[in-house]
């Protein structure tokens, strides 16, 4: 404030009348901050006296103690084993971290591969493709995303069929009103194979496209790294399949009387929160692929064509890895948004972080500083540690200046 | 076979041109509505699959829409009988006389029927306010702003809330509901955010290391949570926080927490507007003796602010859309009146819930794209001086 005045100080001069100290701006910034911290200070004791008070009152215990209580409720889906009578609130903490997670990471995937196609179709030189997704974009981002799963939770999902005319799936399996059925694969004897095979492959195609890359810097012939690679991922686990006779199989959904037998069951909740979530985020994402092309300027392209290079390379080489600098933060916040906004899964009922802990654990133990503070924490964490990781990547990436 | 150019001199060379060839035809179509549609919808192979891929999706979206909305929509009933399939109607679209029934319901919820007129004063008044503030060459624009943001603010918390002394009964605010408690809770927010999130913008730029600090630890602790846990904590928590008697209403403590929410991220955003103005126009508001808050308030903040705009009524967007999490703890918003209109058993068929979101998708889709528009016509306006 009052520092960012200049010190007045001239040795030359005969020295000029002294301000009064109040009027020193080392003074009265010192005075400022003081004042700041005692309020702050204040606020702090008040409240929690306030708290203590009320808690009393209340009759609430505080503390983690809960944490090892048994939480005594249900979840609908467990990635870990729980029970309801054996397992505790910490317990039920981490499936509903998990849930978060889960639901998070898929969403994220869904959402960068929309995201990518809308905001490259909206720079489509075809006019109609131009204009559907900016239609997309538009409306998607101008419509709250709790409504948006609201609508596909109540209006799509719950009015799906029932189990007994469930609408079958290409590639067998049934979609109805009480979830999304899907074979589910089992692994016989001899699909490690399969597994090390896949990672021999993902290994070799890495380390193949490192010296290939070595090469052409160091002589200029290029090596087809491309399908090379392909060969790798792909052949080699498909030849360690065929070779060990086809251990994967998969077992499909029956429709029983009353129930759907075998395969994976994915909860509406699921369905509708990882829909919702994905089509969401997607429109903003397409907004930060589209500025972060438009980013780079025309000229970068029309130098890349003047050297001789096709379209499809100048594209590769010389626009993406300009217009990824200018994408990759935003597009990281976009995912924190998603795994944030994951939290609306209270709204339709899908066990994540926020509906078991803010939820039930807050409903049942009554402990809401400490249960809020928990979920509170989860978030912040997960927010800090992207950040730093980001921070690092700008440093990586940051234009080396003069 | 290589040749150098030497080579090629000497060659006997079979034939060589000795005229210029005769120029070619103009193209046949350079403008034109046929040019226009060669060039962007059928330029080549692959842009004439997509635009048929495109053309017949949107017709198909399209269609399904005006079907469901329009063609094959019910009219007029008296109950859910009227939106059921039956055989004189084997498609039932949208069930309008269900949204004519639950209109009012949906814009006042509860609050008294007597007393609604208030209501209505309120939207008016708001709407004026607005107008006068986007409207560029309204008169008194200043005089508009103390309006906006101190005369609206006080008159319609006396006006809803009642003032027995001058013949208001008063309404408690579990009453309110509907449009207008999205309305209080989004104007709220935007009335309050925007001279925090300039404070907070200005302590995380201070040079006192304390002021800094409390604004980077508030800023980043609420832009890292999500909005439903801050709503959590004012409700459940802020009451613990206080003492008893002042314990606020529900509707307040929803109030608080989208408001420093979105105080947070709007602090961000001025941050982003003080860091654009050139170091000039500091040491040159310095230069002529200008104070810190004669600087802030003179120079740098009306330039920060201006090109700002854009993204300030970005973040009023996000948080007019953020307003329905509040139907999560428990407040009656636009949002969670549609929720519980469409399940009402009077009105419950196939299509009630469909209808009643799409009448909210609508109605929060014209308050966003309108906002968005300005912010975008703003953007235009500003840009102008940059254009030579």
């Amino acid at each position: 404030m009052a520092s960012d005045r200049p010190a007045m100080a001239n040795s030359a001069r005969p020295a000029p009348a002294r301000a009064a100290f109040y009027n020193d701006p080392k003074v009265r910034s010192l005075a400022y901050q003081v004042l700041l911290c005692a309020v702050v200070a204040f606020l702090v004791w008040g409240a929690i006296s306030n708290a203590v008070d009320n808690l009393r009152r209340a009759n609430i215990a505080s503390g983690f103690g809960f944490w090892d209580n048994t939480a005594g409720f249900d979840i609908s889906q467990t990635l870990i084993s729980y029970s309801s009578d054996a397992s505790t609130y910490g317990r039920a903490f981490w499936v509903g971290l998990l849930n978060t997670l889960l639901v998070a990471a898929l969403g994220i995937v869904f959402a960068t591969i929309i995201g990518f196609l809308v905001g490259i179709g909206r720079l489509s030189s075809n006019w109609l493709v131009a204009k559907f997704c900016g239609a997309y974009v538009e409306t998607i981002r101008n419509i709250p995303l709790l409504l948006q799963l609201l609508f596909w939770y109540n209006a799509v999902l719950k009015t799906l069929p029932g189990i007994r005319e469930s609408l079958s799936l290409f590639g067998g399996g049934f979609i109805n009103n009480r979830g999304l059925f899907l074979p589910q694969p089992q692994f016989g004897a001899g699909a490690g194979v399969v597994l090390v095979a896949l990672a021999l492959g993902l290994a070799g195609a890495f380390v193949y496209r490192y010296r290939a890359r070595k090469r052409q810097m160091r002589t200029g012939v290029q090596a087809p790294v491309l399908w090379v690679s392909l060969a790798l991922i792909v052949g080699l686990p498909l030849a360690a399949l065929i070779a060990t006779g086809f251990p994967v199989s998969f077992t499909f959904p029956e429709m029983g009387r009353f129930n759907i037998n075998g395969g994976v069951e994915v909860l509406p909740e699921f369905v509708a929160l990882l829909l919702g979530l994905s089509i969401y985020t997607a429109a903003f994402i397409a907004e930060v692929v589209r500025a972060g092309i438009r980013a780079v300027p025309h000229g970068q392209t029309e130098a890349a064509y003047s050297l001789g290079l096709r379209p499809g390379p100048a594209l590769r080489f010389i626009v993406i890895p300009q217009a990824m600098r200018v994408i990759v933060p935003p597009l990281t916040s976009q995912y924190l948004n998603l795994t944030k906004n994951s939290s609306l899964a209270v709204a339709i009922g899908y066990p994540d972080l926020v509906q078991i802990f803010t939820g039930t654990v807050l409903n049942q133990t009554g402990q809401a500083v400490e249960v809020v503070a928990i979920t509170m924490a989860v978030y912040l964490a997960i927010s800090l540690v992207t950040s730093l990781a980001m921070n690092l990547y700008n440093r990586r990436v940051a234009l080396v200046e003069r | 076979m290589t040749m150098s150019e030497g080579d090629l001199a000497v060659t006997q060379l079979a034939f060589v041109r000795r005229e210029p060839i005769a120029p070619l035809p103009p193209p046949a179509m350079m403008t034109g509505p046929l040019a226009w549609v060669r060039d962007n919808l059928l330029s080549s192979a692959l842009n004439i699959i997509l635009t048929l891929a495109m053309a017949l999706l949107a017709v198909w979206i399209i269609y399904e829409i005006l079907d469901f909305l329009i063609f094959t929509a019910v009219w007029t009933g008296a109950d859910r009988e009227a939106c059921l399939v039956s055989p004189a109607q084997p498609v039932v679209g949208a069930c309008w006389p269900f949204i004519k029934e639950r209109a009012a319901y949906s814009v006042y919820a509860s609050y008294p029927i007597p007393e609604r007129w208030r209501v209505d004063i309120f939207f008016a008044m708001l709407a004026a306010g607005i107008v006068w503030l986007l409207w560029l060459n309204a008169p008194r624009r200043d005089i508009g702003a103390v309006y906006f943001f101190v005369v609206v603010p006080v008159v319609s918390y006396i006006l809803l809330t009642g003032w027995p002394l001058i013949g208001l009964p008063a309404v408690d605010t579990a009453l309110w509901g509907g449009v207008l408690v999205t309305i209080v809770v989004a104007w709220a927010g935007i009335v309050v955010s925007l001279p925090v999130g300039i404070v907070l913008a200005l302590g995380r730029r201070s040079a006192m290391p304390t002021v800094r600090t409390f604004s980077v630890i508030f800023i980043e602790f609420v832009r890292g949570v999500p909005l439903i846990t801050v709503l959590f904590m004012a409700s459940v928590m802020l009451p613990l926080f206080v003492p008893d008697q002042w314990s606020p209403d529900k509707l307040l403590r929803a109030i608080v927490g989208i408001a420093l929410f979105a105080s947070a991220y709007m602090a961000e955003v001025v941050r982003a507007g003080l860091a654009a103005i050139p170091k000039g126009q500091y040491e040159g508001a310095q230069a002529v003796g200008l104070g810190y808050w004669q600087m802030m308030r003179f120079i740098v903040l009306p330039q920060a602010l201006t090109i700002t705009i854009p993204n300030i009524v970005n973040t009023y967007i996000g948080l007019f859309k953020d307003t329905t999490l509040v139907f999560i703890v428990g407040i009656f918003d636009f949002l969670r009146t549609v929720e519980v209109a469409r399940i009402d058993p009077k009105w419950a068929t196939p299509v009630t819930s469909t209808t009643g979101y799409a009448v909210a998708a609508i109605f929060y889709f014209v308050f966003c794209y309108g906002m968005s528009r300005y912010a975008r016509a703003t953007e235009a306006r500003l840009a102008k001086s940059e254009r030579r």
